[in-house]
């Protein structure tokens, strides 16, 4: 008896297919580049690339976070006010004499407590992501107003220190700690997706959570853990932000998870799940990123622009993920 | 072969539900190196038996043993690890996944936490070729057939040294030619001292490969058999309680010639109709008061073609008649509005709307014809689904129940009432007896005999052979998606010449047998 | 007695108990709070009082969750109304503001008309994206609800548009028979749509696209129809619900009319028994939703609590709601086994009844 005969279809028409997405957000992000450098001249200026990542380093972290509830199909609206959260938390505490380090500690122990939580009430309750993460968000912003109503100044050592450190060659191009954390967590990430069992599981979990589930796999343990890791993520997000404007203000960061899911749509990852990676979110963030600043270099368009050419880009990527299908259920 | 002591046994295992008695004191025991077959209509019990054995659902009462210890297993992971594995009618594999990940989730080789990629693929590759399974494991498992992700799922099963399969209704989506390579790895993994459970609706498969049979009935164990001292009918019995002749009498009623019925114009009649990767272009004829069976293996583009001619999919090529007149078939409501029905294979996915009621149901298709700015008075509707309730005997008889509530027969005949409410010419049924009991089977069967003889053309689609040959005035055969020979449903056609064909593809070859 | 007690358990069964009970329950606890609660009197011809006061101010949520409802029943989620909204008060002001007369009727008729066709054209992209390309909701949707409110303030020009029009400000805050207009306006639009759904056959066929896209087509319903309609009726409440806000204040601003409101008016969905999944819809149950919500909202700010920290209060409600209406959460509280039981097929009587005899 001889095998089955199977049809795969050529392979090179599989490949490039799953990775197309990211491909073109490399290529948008190229292109918006190459447009920034051709238009304005001090666009070619290294330092502008640096000036996205510092400016963009929480962001990013935020949205490594959300890449892992992406991934297996669900979402996590709270994260904005999360990270708004913990930056005033560390705000107040600072300002009420703590040293940093247990400031520290304490702040990024709220985020991933708070996605513990919201992962508990989503995997026991069977209630929607949308609606749990929605009243994490409430309940976040909510804190934010009940600490304080007014934005509290920090004035500690090592918050400015880290706020100002430079890290840079002689020429003058710097980049932030900020940048450096953001990296760390982009890495660190990357390799749990790819090389252990929690992150394959959260591909697993995407792609077909009920087999997932009669394959043993522990379908209620990694849901928790990405919306705890996401937790996570907001909380150093949110730490990064309050290095970035060294305070902690009530009203920082609203409408934040729509850039973040905005950003990883941009960077390839599918929405129901299953498909993406964390390299491409790093893309999709620079995207937002480098448009923002050629909104900036251009003066005569206003900030509002920016909100119009997300919500495009977002469309012309959905149309792209829609017109190669890749779609598994 | 099975001299030695059993691997597994379970005693006097009892599950309730609320308000349902799924298991009463139910034993059963596997030994190794055998293929046991465990049978029962819908409903018996065999789905809870082997949940509760994996531990999907705790014990009420009773004792499981896996050799000769008492085990009771918290899920289908523990039951793996102790060497009890799955594999479930539904292909549960991740799609998106590589077919090595898939095999290996969950307990990947790994160095300091961090997954082995080379070992995994090696490994994949070891275990499939042992299967006799030549494919790239980096692929993602949606790439390949059902067959093949059956296959995969079953490597994905015995890998974990496994003593006991569960193989649960394996062969439901698979064709002969798949069925017979799952039946070799079953010999060979039986021939290696594995005990498997199997669990199929199909009887000649039990015969072709079982080794013993359990039977349950009603949560109850009827009995335990060796192959060799239960004869077919002796099972379809114990299955079902008593004596069921309807299905022969069904085959003693005189039908119309087939002469007489294709006189006049066709009522449907489509040349060269196909679609691209579908099926190829076919030419039938369809009269009035002729029910036209379709025969052809599983992937043979049967349904493809039930879909074509309701507008399901739209035909890139070929015309259609009805009533002698050209016109198009472009999507259902255009197909609905020739008087075309359509009852598809998948009831759950593509028949039923679960929430609704059973009333909301079988009106929807006469609703939608009439567009919804037009409801049906609330009388009418009580009319109409009162005389089906009736007609088609739907248990439990109440129009107000979401229909999710019913069992699969009762769920079909709604579907059924919902065409029959449109009053077609031409009813398109798609495996209508697939997964249901052989009481309502009977019914549909006898349904269709009276429909055709009241005027309406009936296409009918069924994998079980048996059936097409008894319900069919003219049979179409499929092969390799393309209609290879369309027979006259005489004396001189029996389920062999129907096979010969499907086999080959012509009839040419009959002779030389 | 017993009857008593199968009464009891029938009310509680009922879809509209938990919500209505929680509406009960927090305007009492708001009467013992403050005892002047409840107390509604006519001032200058027009009732006045806390009560009428949360009518008023739900009218516009109320507006955009009707539509939302139809949404979330054909199995999506409409998040660009807030954006909508924006959009809609935007070009209204922008015409009211710039005509010669702003207390023409005429004039604000025609504000109104042009707003309400760029609404619909708004629904009709949704539409288009779900139903026609096959786009995710919560997707399609995401792209206007971030687009949208960059749109609305590029029609603002970045400014709060502030218009001085007695015919426009009546739709928030005129009177008709002693009670808000606004009151009248919603009940007029839930009476409407509730007509629109249930004296035709259009919920049925909503539900049912909801419960089954696909054998919904199969029975020849034009799914794709049906869904684009939803989008486009979702989008003209949230215009009407956008003049409303607009009204309110005489003005408005590209970026704060309707913030959030998309996140409101799903919640008084849900809370009012629709599944997110789609299928059967509850207007009666979304109508309580939303008075749950602004009940809520009104209970915080009469006692002094900042708005933003009103969400605290949110939060709970909201996570209280869904837990109680969660069925796997009722579940562990009567003790039973966390698995769901499977259908109850196997019932010894049926399988007799379906052997022939």
């Amino acid at each position: 008896m001889t095998s089955l005969p199977i049809s795969t279809g050529p392979r090179w028409a599989k490949l490039p297919r799953r990775h197309m997405p990211v491909l073109a957000t490399l290529a948008l992000l190229l292109v918006m580049y190459g447009i920034g450098v051709s238009q304005y001249r001090a666009f070619s200026n290294i330092q502008v690339v640096f000036n996205v990542f510092i400016d963009n380093g929480f962001l990013l972290v935020i949205a490594v976070g959300m890449t892992f509830v992406i991934l297996t199909g669900g979402i996590d609206l709270s994260v904005g006010s999360v990270a708004a959260m913990t930056a005033m938390v560390s705000a107040w505490l600072l300002q009420s004499g703590l040293p940093a380090l247990p400031v520290l500690v304490i702040a990024l122990l709220i985020g991933p407590t708070l996605g513990f939580l919201m992962g508990c009430a989503i995997h026991f309750f069977d209630i929607q992501p949308f609606i749990v993460t929605l009243a994490g968000m409430f309940f976040a912003r909510g804190m934010c107003t009940f600490i304080s109503n007014a934005s509290i100044p920090i004035t500690d050592g090592f918050w400015t220190t880290m706020s100002q450190y430079r890290i840079g060659d002689p020429r003058g191009n710097f980049v932030s700690i900020s940048v450096l954390v953001a990296f760390a967590v982009v890495l660190v990430a990357a390799y749990v997706l790819a090389y252990t069992r929690l992150g394959r599981n959260v591909y697993a979990i995407g792609g077909n959570p009920q087999s997932a589930l009669l394959m043993g796999l522990p379908l209620g343990r990694t849901r928790i853990a990405v919306y705890t890791i996401s937790g996570l993520c907001a909380a150093i997000g949110g730490i990064l932000l309050s290095f970035y404007t060294l305070s902690g203000a009530p009203l920082i960061a609203i409408g934040m998870e729509l850039d973040v899911i905005a950003a990883v749509v941009i960077g390839g990852t599918v929405l129901t799940g299953g498909s993406g990676y964390i390299f491409g979110t790093v893309l999709g963030v620079l995207v937002l990123g480098v448009i923002q600043t050629l909104i900036t270099f251009d003066g005569s368009l206003n900030s509002w622009w920016t909100k119009i050419v997300i919500g495009g880009l977002l469309f012309a990527f959905i149309l792209l993920q829609r017109l190669i299908g890749i779609r598994y259920k | 072969m099975t001299d030695s002591r059993p691997v597994l046994t379970m005693t006097g295992i009892s599950k309730s539900f609320p308000g349902v008695r799924a298991l009463h004191n139910v034993d059963f025991q596997l030994f190794p190196g055998e293929v046991h077959a465990l049978m029962g209509e819908n409903g018996a019990g065999k789905s809870t038996l082997i949940k509760v054995l994996t531990g999907v659902y705790g014990i009420d009462e009773g004792s499981v043993t896996l050799d000769g210890e008492q085990v009771a297993f918290n899920g289908p992971m523990q039951a793996a690890a102790a060497g009890v594995s799955t594999v479930y009618q539904e292909v549960n594999l991740c799609p998106n996944l590589s077919v090595a990940e898939n095999i290996f989730i969950g307990r990947e080789p790994r160095r300091f936490g961090a997954v082995r990629w080379g070992e995994v693929r090696r490994r994949a590759r070891q275990l499939l070729a042992r299967l006799d399974l030549d494919i790239d494991v980096t692929a993602p498992v949606a790439s390949f057939s059902l067959a093949v992700q059956q296959m995969v799922a079953i490597a994905r099963a015995i890998d974990v040294q496994a003593r006991v399969l569960i193989l649960d209704e394996p062969t439901s989506s698979l064709d002969a030619g798949e069925v017979a390579q799952l039946f070799r790895i079953m010999r060979q993994l039986r021939d290696e001292g594995i005990a498997i459970l199997f669990v199929t609706h199909f009887l000649d498969q039990v015969y072709g490969i079982a080794d013993r049979i359990t039977v349950l009935r009603n949560g109850a164990l009827v009995g335990e058999y060796p192959i060799a001292e239960l004869p077919q009918l002796a099972l379809v019995e114990k299955m079902i309680g008593k004596e069921l002749d309807v299905l022969e009498r069904i085959e003693e009623q005189p039908r119309p010639e087939l002469a007489v019925l294709e006189g006049g114009t066709p009522f449907v009649q489509v040349s060269q109709l196909g679609r691209k990767g579908a099926v190829a272009p076919f030419t039938l004829a369809i009269h009035a008061g002729e029910v036209v069976g379709l025969a052809g293996l599983l992937g043979s583009g049967r349904t493809e073609v039930a879909r074509l001619l309701f507008g399901a999919d739209r035909a890139d090529r070929g015309e259609v008649e009805v009533n002698g007149a050209r016109t198009g078939l472009r999507n259902p409501v255009q197909a609905i509005d020739q008087g075309i029905g359509f009852c598809s294979e998948n009831r759950r996915a593509e028949g039923i709307i679960a929430d609704l009621s059973v009333r909301e149901n079988m009106i929807l298709a006469m609703q939608a014809a009439r567009g919804w700015l037009r409801p049906i008075p609330r009388r009418r509707q009580d009319e109409l689904v009162d005389r089906y309730i009736k007609a088609l005997s739907i248990r439990p008889a109440n129009p107000e129940m979401p229909v999710r509530n019913l069992s699969g027969g009762n769920q079909q005949k709604v579907l059924l009432a919902r065409w029959l409410i449109t009053e077609p010419r031409l009813l398109i049924l798609d495996e209508p007896t697939r997964g249901i009991d052989i009481g309502a089977k009977a019914e549909i069967q006898k349904l269709v005999v009276q429909l055709s003889d009241g005027g309406m053309a009936v296409l009918f689609i069924s994998a079980e052979l048996e059936e097409v040959l008894r319900l069919s005035h003219k049979i179409a055969v499929m092969r390799d998606r393309e209609l290879v020979a369309q027979l006259d449903n005489d004396d001189t056609v029996d389920a062999d010449r129907v096979m010969q064909t499907i086999a080959s593809g012509t009839e040419r070859e009959e002779a030389s047998r | 007695m017993s009857d008593a007690g199968h009464r009891f358990r029938t009310l509680l069964g009922h879809r509209l108990f938990w919500p209505v009970a929680v509406l009960v329950v927090m305007l009492a606890a708001n009467t013992v709070y403050r005892p002047g609660f409840l107390a509604v009197e006519i001032n200058n011809g027009h009732l006045y009082g806390t009560p009428i006061d949360i009518l008023r101010l739900s009218a516009p949520l109320i507006l955009v969750a009707l539509g939302m409802t139809l949404v979330i029943s054909t199995g999506g989620i409409d998040l660009s109304v807030g954006s909508t909204c924006a959009i809609s008060g935007a070009i209204a002001c922008l015409y009211i503001s710039r005509a010669p007369d702003q207390n023409n009727l005429g004039t604000v008729l025609t504000a109104l008309a042009m707003a309400l066709g760029v609404a619909l054209v708004l629904g009709a992209w949704n539409g288009v994206l779900v139903s026609v390309i096959g786009i995710q909701p919560i997707i399609a949707t995401l792209i206007l609800m971030v687009a949208g409110r960059g749109l609305a303030q590029l029609i603002a020009e970045g400014q709060i548009i502030t218009i001085n029009s007695g015919p426009y400000r009546a739709i928030g805050l005129g009177h008709l028979l002693t009670l808000p207009l606004a009151i009248f306006i919603a009940l007029a639009a839930a009476l409407l749509v509730a007509a629109f759904t249930r004296r035709t056959a259009l919920g049925m066929i909503v539900e049912s696209v909801g419960g089954n896209r696909e054998a919904s087509r199969l029975a020849g319903i034009r799914s794709g129809r049906v869904v684009f309609l939803v989008y486009v009726v979702s989008a003209a409440c949230a215009a009407i619900a956008g003049f409303m806000m607009t009204a309110n204040v005489s003005s408005a601003d590209g970026n704060n009319t309707g913030l959030w409101v998309e996140l409101d008016a799903i919640l008084a969905v849900v809370i009012g028994g629709t599944s997110l999944a789609g299928g059967r819809f509850y207007l009666s149950g979304t109508i309580v939703g939303a008075l749950i919500i602004q009940t809520l909202t009104t209970t915080v700010y009469a006692m002094n609590i900042s708005p933003q920290t009103a969400l605290l209060f949110k939060a709970v409600v909201v996570i209280a709601v869904c837990l109680i209406q969660a069925p796997a959460f009722r579940a562990r509280f009567r003790r039973r086994r966390p698995g769901t039981p499977p259908p109850p097929q196997s019932s010894p009587q049926r399988q007799k009844e379906q052997v022939p005899a």
